[in-house]
């Protein structure tokens, strides 16, 4: 099966605040692998590092050692994106255009040929149910609709590979729910999806295959059903249980 | 190019979906008009002040729309965090800046455009003249220098934390250039080393702005400038605004996202 994501020994580490202290390492010799038409759920506490993982391979932040590729190709290389879409956690785009601009904007950077763009457009606006405001700038809408916006950016060059950092934060049940539904179609139709997420039970029911990152390091990687059948527990047990979370310890501190 | 060419629609939306450009427009065309109705004096030349008022007016409103636009570009991106979702996709860091030096630049040319289209129909309809080859000299050449102030200012724009304090240093820097510029090499002549070497210094560093101000050519009614010499002009300012672009992008390239 081909390999969409791999990161040989990454190693990320920040400058210091203050000369004195330390180099902080965010990430510490990472190898992982996604395969074609995984869906891939990258766990960890708030600081793990998914972040800065997610960000070399957007080629946000450059590594200090090691290696990340996306379809063997270096991910320094912006051609390796030619075929990835990706969700930030937040809304971050053009508040002024409206949101057919905004996809048509994304279309011509992918160059999507002129004849497919407009056809696009109307599935995807009908696909996050925005049809009925696309003509409208984006500044006016809710948050849940700049999500979906977002969704259908992720979209707009028919991707091969999604990277969801957090798809589902700060969304109401209904929208978690569209959002898990065009995760599971995504899938259906061979799609390689790789996201993080704190919603355990999320994860659970839409991931193949989990890993799960604490300070930095790989503690655990393997399929779900695996995982659970080792653990003897469901997925959000064995989160806590592998990042070291203490039940007696929290009882006592508060 | 087909990169550059979409972030600089989008800088071009920005523009006239903001209301700056409209103000100064506005601004210009009332002062023009409330100066060209009134007679001072009876005064036959009262066309020629018209101009000169009118072409002032023009060239301070460029300078603030040029660098109001540009300094804020990349900061806002950052600041928005816009600039994750864009550079997720197959764009480079020099293609951001490219895109965003052309949006500005054509933006510019656009605002340049209307200007002068109001320049030409107040001063044509006073004089009765319509030097159209001439205008089209002052406005390529204006144009051609606005295209080195875009570039220098968006290279202040990831070197400077705060856009405002980018288009304060950037505004008296081409003001500095447009006045002082011309004479810098005369006030050298006169000083001791070696201040006199630094002033010299600086008169070969600085982009020559003050050769693109052709306003008087338009005011005086005097020839045509040589095409030729039009032509050694651009290129001189398509060499600064390439430098300018590239030390921006030797900047930025290193450059963390997050402010």
């Amino acid at each position: 099966m081909q390999t969409i994501i791999e990161t040989k020994n990454l190693r990320v580490e920040y400058k210091p605040q203050a000369s004195r202290e330390p180099r902080k390492v965010a990430v510490k010799d990472l190898n992982l692998k996604v395969c074609a038409g995984e869906v891939f759920g990258f766990l960890g506490p708030n600081g793990a590092g998914k972040t800065t993982t997610m960000n070399v391979l957007l080629g946000f932040v450059h590594a200090t050692a090691g290696a990340a590729y996306l379809f063997d190709v270096d991910v320094r290389e912006p051609i390796s994106r030619q075929r990835i879409g990706y969700l930030p956690e937040l809304t971050y785009y053009y508040k002024f255009l409206t949101a057919e601009e905004l996809l048509r904007f994304y279309a011509k950077i992918f160059k999507v040929p002129r004849d497919q763009v407009d056809r696009r457009i109307d599935q995807l606006m009908k696909l996050v149910e925005l049809d009925h405001a696309r003509k409208r700038p984006i500044k006016t809408y809710s948050k849940g609709m700049q999500q979906r916006v977002g969704l259908a950016q992720a979209l707009i060059n028919n991707p091969d590979l999604l990277i969801l950092d957090e798809p589902t934060s700060g969304l109401d049940p209904l929208g978690r729910m569209k959002v898990r539904e065009i995760i599971q179609r995504l899938k259906n139709e061979g799609k390689t999806v790789f996201f993080s997420s704190h919603e355990l039970g999320e994860v659970e029911t839409v991931c193949d295959r989990v890993a799960i990152i604490s300070q930095g390091e790989l503690k655990v990687a393997g399929r779900v059903s695996d995982l659970m059948k080792q653990y003897q527990a469901n997925l959000e047990m064995i989160f806590l249980k592998i990042i070291g979370y203490q039940p007696a310890l929290a009882m006592e501190a508060a | 190019m087909n990169t550059v060419f979409a972030l600089a629609t989008v800088v071009v939306k920005e523009l006239y979906r903001r209301k700056d450009f409209y103000v100064l427009f506005i601004l210009t065309a009332l002062v023009t008009v409330l100066m060209g109705s009134v007679s001072f004096f009876h005064d036959a030349k009262i066309a020629r002040y018209l101009k000169e008022i009118c072409l002032l007016l023009v060239w301070v409103s460029a300078l603030v729309i040029a660098i109001g636009a540009s300094a804020r570009q990349i900061p806002s991106e950052r600041e928005n965090r816009t600039i994750f979702p864009l550079l997720a996709k197959p764009v480079t860091r020099w293609q951001v800046v490219l895109g965003k030096f052309t949006g500005c630049w054509l933006a510019c040319g656009l605002a340049l455009l209307m200007f002068y289209v109001f320049f030409g129909v107040i001063s044509g309809s006073r004089t009765g003249h319509w030097p159209l080859a001439q205008y089209l000299q002052v406005l390529w050449l204006h144009w051609v220098m606005l295209g080195v102030v875009v570039a220098m200012v968006l290279c202040g724009s990831v070197i400077f934390a705060a856009p405002s304090s980018n288009a304060t240093i950037c505004f008296i820097v081409v003001t500095g250039i447009l006045l002082l510029g011309r004479h810098l090499n005369q006030v050298a002549l006169r000083e001791p080393e070696p201040l006199s070497s630094v002033l010299y210094a600086i008169y070969f560093l600085i982009p020559h702005l003050e050769w693109y101000d052709v306003r008087d050519f338009v005011i005086f009614d005097h020839a045509l400038i040589g095409w030729g010499s039009c032509a050694l002009a651009t290129l001189y300012a398509a060499a600064y605004t390439g430098l300018l672009l590239f030390a921006a992008w030797l900047v930025f390239r290193r450059k963390p996202l997050n402010l």
